[in-house]
Parts: structure tokens; C-alpha cells; sequence
């Protein structure tokens, strides 16, 4: 029961990521799911120290870091990748302040082996929302970046759409980190995303592709995971790997 | 003769961006199937100007339309075309939502073969690329075009083909142009009126009245010379 869970669960997760993760590499923001993941840490300890939700610990601080990294910026005007360095540096110094030894492991490259029904479903419905959202704001998204001001002028609310955007990102790295950890969230949305670029010729192939790609990583990495037990995390994103290098081989 | 109808009225406009201050109390207007072209040195606001026409920089004075339905083409260089996802011409079509019939007709009105749709954006030749970018502007059959600086990084023959195609969509369509350009040709060949700015209004009206060498040397400073064409 609990492999057919991790194996929903990573299933949705995965496509979902795959799918923003297209929409993320298009606005050159792929990595940015990567100090974010981090920035999770500190949550994820507590919700493994005190046995709640991972990803309800994970989203209060991912939200924050992201409002901190916002109030920085227009406090200090320095670029956003320099100050997201600082919050999340900070972010994962916290968390080994305080999270016990045991823990370690699980919070940096997460852990499917535990999930209840009612986890699942939830994760399930807000890898749907998140899906849907950004499929609404996907084209408009990319016109924005082609150019802003054609988005503008097509009646596009440029700042409404990157708040939604962001939302997106935020409730993504929550979902992910239970499935990789807050080491590796960057991977479960760059990968498939730069797999499916190397293949697709156009804007439909490319972010279904990511999405099939992310889910289906999730699944094999799952399924590996199921007969080595080796951690579920390092297999789902060594797998994408491997699907990133063959298209490499297909490159168009 | 009837007066065409007013589209766009310009009252007071100043515009000031980052405490700079970038256009300075500019007044002028805009009638029904009017080209107006804006001149002016770099740096002079014309870019400024569209796009606060457009409604994308804040500003203080009076701006009004009468249209709703305005197109816009941004220059060259302001166009994301490289590293970008592979979007096809006929996917950036789809952003206006238009149908492929439409798409099919206007492709067609500006020489490309419809086998540019399933073509990346990105690989477009800058030729191709102008062509398409003006069927884009122009497939959802809009009142008024705003377009800047549309032959930059574009060979001779290709600038031609350019304002051809803009002139031949301007006497078949209702079309009003405002046009950003360096090309004095244009201005003697197509421009019913003309702008020239430095950051303040410097002349405005009718080409042959208002570019004399003195407006010409006020704009665009000392050694400027320009030959007007004896052939029209």
C-alpha cells in the first residue's frame, strides 16, 4: 500500500514539477527551485522532529524566504539571485542548529517510505492545482518573455500573473521537497524541462514532454527504489538524468 | 471634405523616469487613417513616447484614444528571440487569439508561405522575422499600429520591403500609423505628418512645411544634410 502511494504521489508531484519546471527554464528562473528547496529546511526539521507534514512544515518557510528575498531587494536593489544566496545559505544554517543527526538524511534527500492516504491525497490535489494554474498562465507567461511590453499592450496584468507564478513555484518546492528532499528540488523541475527542450520543436511538446518526463522519473526512480532500497530521492533525479543524457543523442 | 475623426488627442504630456525628466510638456494629435512619424536623435524619448502612449510608463497630462483596438510593435532590440522555448511561429500566432484562417490570409499578404508556421521563432532570418512580426501586429485587423524603429539591423532592400508592406496595408485597411523612425526618406514618402522631438516638441506637421534644413540642423545638430528626391 505504501509503494502504490509513494508511487501516486511521485507520479503527480513529478509531472507537476516537470510541467512548471518548462515554464521556470523559459523565463530563466530553472535554478532559482534550488535555493528555495533549501530555504525549506528549517520547516522540514521541525515537521521531522515533531512528526507533522513535511510539506506543511515546508511551504510557511518557502513563502517566507521568498517575501524576505522581495523586501531585500527593494531595500538593497541588489540583483535577486545575490540576496536569494543569503537567505538561503541562512536558511540551511538554521536548520543544523537544530535538527538532530538522524533527521539529516531525510530532510536533505527526502523520504517516501512513510506517507499516509490522506497525505497523498492532498498532494495529489495540489499537484493538480498547481498543473492547472500554470497551464492558464502558461502562454501569456511566455509572451512576457518575448517581450513585456507585447504582453502588456495584449491586456496582460504582468504583476498579478508573476505573483501567481510565484505562488506556483512556492507550493511546487513544497511538494517536492517530500519527494527529494530540499537538497534536490532544483533537479525535479531543471531536468525534465532541459530534456524536454533538447526534443520538442514546439511550445506543446515542450511542456507536456517536461511533464511526462518529470512523472515519469518520479515512477522509475520509485519503482527502483521498491526492490534496492536505495533512497528514493538520488534515483528519481539520477533518472532524469539519464533521460536528459539520452536526448542529448536526439538533440533536434 | 469631411475632417477625419480625432484618435488620439496629447495634452501637457510629461513624462519622467527615474527623476529624469524625458519628455516635456508635448502636445499634438492623431486623425483616422493618418501617418504620423516621429523623428528625433537617440536618446530624444521617441520610445518613451510609444510606449507612454500605450500606457506602459507613468506620466502626467492627457492622453486620450478614441480606439481601443491599438497594435503594437516594439524595436528590434527589445524582441527576446534567441534562447528562447521552442515556441513556433504558429503557437505566438495563437496568442492572439485569432483563427488559422486569419493567420493563413494575412501570412500570405505579407509573402510568407504558411510553411512558416510550424518554423521555430527563433530561427527566423531577420528578414522573415520583420514580415512575420508585422503580420502579428496586424492579424486581429487592429485601428491604429504603434511601431518603432521597424528597419533597424535590416538591409536596404529589406527596409523597403518593409514600409511597402506597411504602405499597402495602410491603403487597404482603415489603418492610423504611428511610426518611430531615423529614415528621412519615409518621412518625405509616406508620413502625412511628422514629430520631431528632443525631448521637447522641436516641429510638428505636414514634411514639406516643417523639414527645412534649419528644423533639420535644430533636431538632429550641426552637418546634417538631406537630399530630397527630385523623381515624386
Amino acid at each position: 500500500m505504501q509503494f502504490i502511494l509513494a508511487l501516486i504521489m511521485g507520479a503527480f508531484i513529478g509531472g507537476a514539477a516537470g510541467y512548471i519546471g518548462t515554464l521556470m527554464l523559459s523565463k530563466k528562473m530553472a535554478l532559482v527551485a534550488g535555493p528555495l528547496g533549501h530555504l525549506t529546511l528549517p520547516g522540514i526539521a521541525l515537521a521531522l522532529i515533531y512528526g507533522f507534514d513535511v510539506s506543511l512544515g515546508a511551504l510557511p518557510f518557502v513563502i517566507f524566504g521568498i517575501i524576505l528575498i522581495w523586501l531585500f531587494e527593494i531595500r538593497t536593489k541588489l540583483p535577486m539571485e545575490a540576496l536569494t544566496a543569503v537567505v538561503f545559505a541562512s536558511g540551511v544554517a538554521i536548520t543544523f542548529l537544530f535538527l538532530p543527526e538522524e533527521k539529516t538524511v531525510p530532510a536533505l534527500i527526502g523520504d517516501i517510505s512513510q506517507i499516509s492516504l490522506i497525505e497523498t491525497v492532498i498532494s495529489v490535489i495540489l499537484a493538480l492545482i498547481v498543473f492547472f494554474t500554470t497551464r492558464k498562465i502558461f502562454s501569456k507567461m511566455i509572451l512576457t518573455s518575448v517581450s513585456e511590453d507585447l504582453a502588456k499592450v495584449q491586456g496582460m496584468d504582468v504583476k498579478k500573473y508573476n505573483l501567481i507564478y510565484l505562488t506556483c513555484i512556492a507550493l511546487i518546492v513544497a511538494l517536492g521537497v517530500r519527494v527529494v528532499g530540499g537538497l534536490m528540488t532544483a533537479a525535479l523541475v531543471a531536468i525534465p524541462a532541459c530534456t524536454s527542450r533538447n526534443l520538442s520543436k514546439n511550445l506543446f511538446q515542450y511542456s507536456y514532454g517536461g511533464m511526462i518526463l518529470g512523472s515519469l522519473s518520479c515512477i522509475l526512480g520509485i519503482l527502483v527504489f521498491e526492490f534496492t532500497g536505495i533512497s528514493a530521492g538520488p534515483l528519481i533525479i539520477m533518472t532524469s538524468t539519464l533521460f536528459f543524457l539520452i536526448s542529448l543523442i536526439f538533440k533536434r | 471634405m469631411r475632417i477625419p475623426k480625432e484618435i488620439l488627442k496629447v495634452k501637457n504630456l510629461n513624462v519622467k523616469l527615474n527623476g529624469e525628466e524625458i519628455i516635456k510638456d508635448l502636445n499634438f494629435e492623431v486623425r483616422e487613417r493618418e501617418v504620423l512619424v516621429i523623428l528625433g536623435p537617440n536618446g530624444a524619448g521617441k520610445t518613451t513616447l510609444l510606449r507612454t502612449l500605450l500606457g506602459l510608463l507613468p506620466y502626467t497630462g492627457e492622453i486620450s484614444w478614441s480606439k481601443k483596438d491599438i497594435s503594437y510593435l516594439p524595436p528590434q532590440e527589445l524582441f527576446q528571440r534567441k534562447d528562447l522555448s521552442p515556441l513556433s511561429i504558429e503557437e505566438f500566432f495563437k496568442f492572439k487569439k485569432v483563427s488559422s484562417e486569419q493567420i493563413l490570409k494575412i501570412l500570405k499578404e505579407v509573402g510568407l508561405d504558411s510553411s512558416i508556421l510550424k518554423k521555430k521563432f527563433g530561427t527566423l532570418s531577420t528578414g522573415q522575422f520583420q514580415r512575420m512580426i508585422i503580420a502579428w501586429a496586424l492579424v486581429d485587423e487592429p485601428s491604429v499600429l504603434l511601431f518603432d524603429e521597424p528597419t533597424s539591423g535590416i538591409d536596404i532592400g529589406g527596409q523597403e520591403t518593409i514600409y511597402s508592406l506597411l504602405h499597402k496595408f495602410w491603403e487597404e485597411r482603415d489603418l492610423t500609423i504611428l511610426l518611430v523612425t531615423h529614415d528621412l526618406n519615409i518621412v518625405w514618402e509616406h508620413a502625412n505628418n511628422a514629430l520631431c522631438l528632443n525631448k521637447k516638441k522641436l516641429c510638428y506637421g505636414k514634411p514639406k512645411k516643417i523639414l527645412t534644413p534649419k528644423n533639420l540642423e535644430k533636431i538632429y545638430g550641426t552637418g546634417i544634410k538631406f537630399y530630397k528626391h527630385a523623381h515624386r
